[in-house]
């Protein structure tokens, strides 16, 4: 069954706050991963395999570019589990 | 020299301690870092060789888990040892311009290494982590350190086997000498307990089989002694120019007064029996300090307790030094750590450094019955030192023919 919105940011916050101990409740929609939360592209790559893995899905390289903000990647999971 | 350098900060995480202090404490009161390998590891692949010694304390409990996961073992020992030293310095204000790095490991990220190869064959490259090269590189302790103390006068590192870290050391003091920099982080660490490297070193006969009593097994100069024992941690000291250092008013704790690297140029594992290049190392590091052989009274020996090593060793110190070597007090303090190849320099600098601090020879455990082969005045329990301006000097000898040595004076 796919997860809604919330439970997408829940897990992905946890998930970013494993990989570089940002505070899980830090990680909100509107922040962006580099400028917000000062997320490098190193860190950034393992926590979309580590998404991937979590969320059974697939995220292109290609469309990391354009994750901007948390909500980004939370839309385009929740999406992709449909 | 024209430049005088001091020893200002001390910093180690070893199988004797997770610091300096419980470190130098457990090594003066005789203990054996060495136990059992408790890992399921050594059964599942018939290692041979099951013991060594673990750091006392692991690195896990002293950083961040962030830091865990982004760093290499072997680069989480150097950033403790190198905290540590960098905190006993109390350096409050320098240039960061004016601070370099010199920090060593033999072997660099094998754990990284071997387990991204494991995550390549079991879940595709994908799935390898993209921190995998900054993680493996040998470069990558010497960077940790940097980063973490901001040090942009140069960060190198030396990487000669089990000599590493004694040449870390020495190129600490031409970094200095040059008047480019004012402190050197300097140091050592090795994080290779793993099957593969015990297997490999097994496989060429270096390491002692003495799984029974593993506490006894690291006995350099015994007559029963049958290889190294590995082992595996991080030490590091902050090296500072006399005149920044007393500008600040620190505490000093020693001079570094020589350091020289030589290489044999005769095989790739065995040491020369004349022991040549290790005594050249030895003559070109006394000139460098201006002394004698009569002013040395102390000597921390390489002495990894294999058979052919420990004779090489003699050889080289008897040509150098003589009648006079009788009177040298000699610790080989691998008997208590193991070996920690490319933290093992480092690690023998700060021993060295505070033998001559508290005018102490630390002791040579496991000595039973001495090689009669190999007639040097072993410590083996804690021995005073002379009063008075006092010379010690640390060798190491790495695969690769690599001869390393450094002279430490008293400072009053």
């Amino acid at each position: 069954m796919a997860l809604s919105q919330s439970e997408v940011l829940a897990g992905l916050a946890e998930i970013v706050n494993d990989e570089t101990g940002i505070a899980i409740e830090s990680v909100q929609l509107e922040k962006s991963f580099q400028d917000d939360l000062d997320i490098d592209s190193i860190s950034m790559m393992t926590i979309v395999v580590n998404a991937e893995d979590k969320f059974g899905v697939k995220i292109p390289d290609e469309e990391v570019k354009n994750l901007t903000t948390v909500g980004d990647a939370v839309n385009f999971i929740t999406a992709a589990q449909a | 020299m024209t430049i005088k350098i001091v020893v200002t900060g001390l910093g180690a995480t070893t199988p004797l301690g997770g610091d300096v202090k419980s470190t130098w404490s457990a090594l003066l009161a005789g203990v054996s870092g060495i136990s059992t390998l408790e890992q399921e590891w050594v059964a599942r692949y018939e290692i041979p060789v099951t013991f060594a010694g673990q750091a006392k304390v692991p690195a896990a409990e002293c950083l961040t888990p962030q830091e865990v996961k982004r760093l290499d073992p072997s680069s989480q020992f150097a950033l403790i040892a190198a905290r540590e030293a960098w905190a006993d310095a109390a350096i409050e204000e320098i240039v960061p311009e004016r601070l370099a790095v010199e920090f060593a490991t033999g072997i660099g990220g094998v754990w990284t290494l071997l387990d991204a190869f494991d995550t390549l064959k079991e879940r595709g490259p994908r799935r390898v982590l993209p921190m995998t090269v900054p993680m493996l590189m040998p470069n990558g302790p010497a960077a940790a350190v940097g980063m973490d103390i901001a040090a942009r006068g140069g960060v190198r590192t030396a990487v000669s086997a089990c000599a590493s870290s004694t040449e870390a050391i020495a190129n600490a003091i031409t970094r200095l000498q040059s008047g480019e920099v004012d402190v050197v982080v300097a140091g050592g660490c090795e994080a290779a307990i793993h099957p593969l490297p015990i297997a490999a070193f097994a496989a060429m006969h270096a390491l002692s089989r003495k799984n029974e009593d593993p506490a006894s097994a690291s006995r350099p100069y015994d007559v029963n002694r049958d290889g190294f024992v590995m082992g595996e941690g991080g030490a590091a000291l902050v090296l500072e120019t006399e005149e920044h250092a007393l500008a600040r008013g620190a505490k000093i704790y020693a001079e570094l007064v020589g350091g020289s690297v030589t290489s044999d140029a005769y095989h790739i594992t065995a040491p020369d029996p004349e022991g040549s290049g290790a005594a050249r190392a030895v003559l070109a590091a006394l000139a460098q300090a201006n002394a004698t052989i009569e002013d040395v009274v102390h000597i921390n020996a390489h002495a990894t307790s294999t058979p052919v090593g420990d004779i090489a060793e003699y050889t080289a110190l008897k040509r150098v030094f003589g009648d006079h070597l009788d009177k040298i007090a000699v610790s080989a303090t691998k008997a208590s750590t193991g070996h920690l190849l490319g933290g093992a320099g480092a690690i023998e600098a700060i021993f060295t450094v505070l033998a001559l601090k508290e005018r102490l020879a630390p002791p040579t455990i496991n000595l039973d019955e001495q090689d009669p082969a190999i007639p040097l005045d072993v410590v083996t329990e804690p021995r005073k030192l002379p009063d008075g301006n006092i010379l010690a000097i640390s060798n190491s000898f790495g695969f690769g023919g690599h001869n390393a040595v450094i002279v430490f004076r008293s400072y009053n």
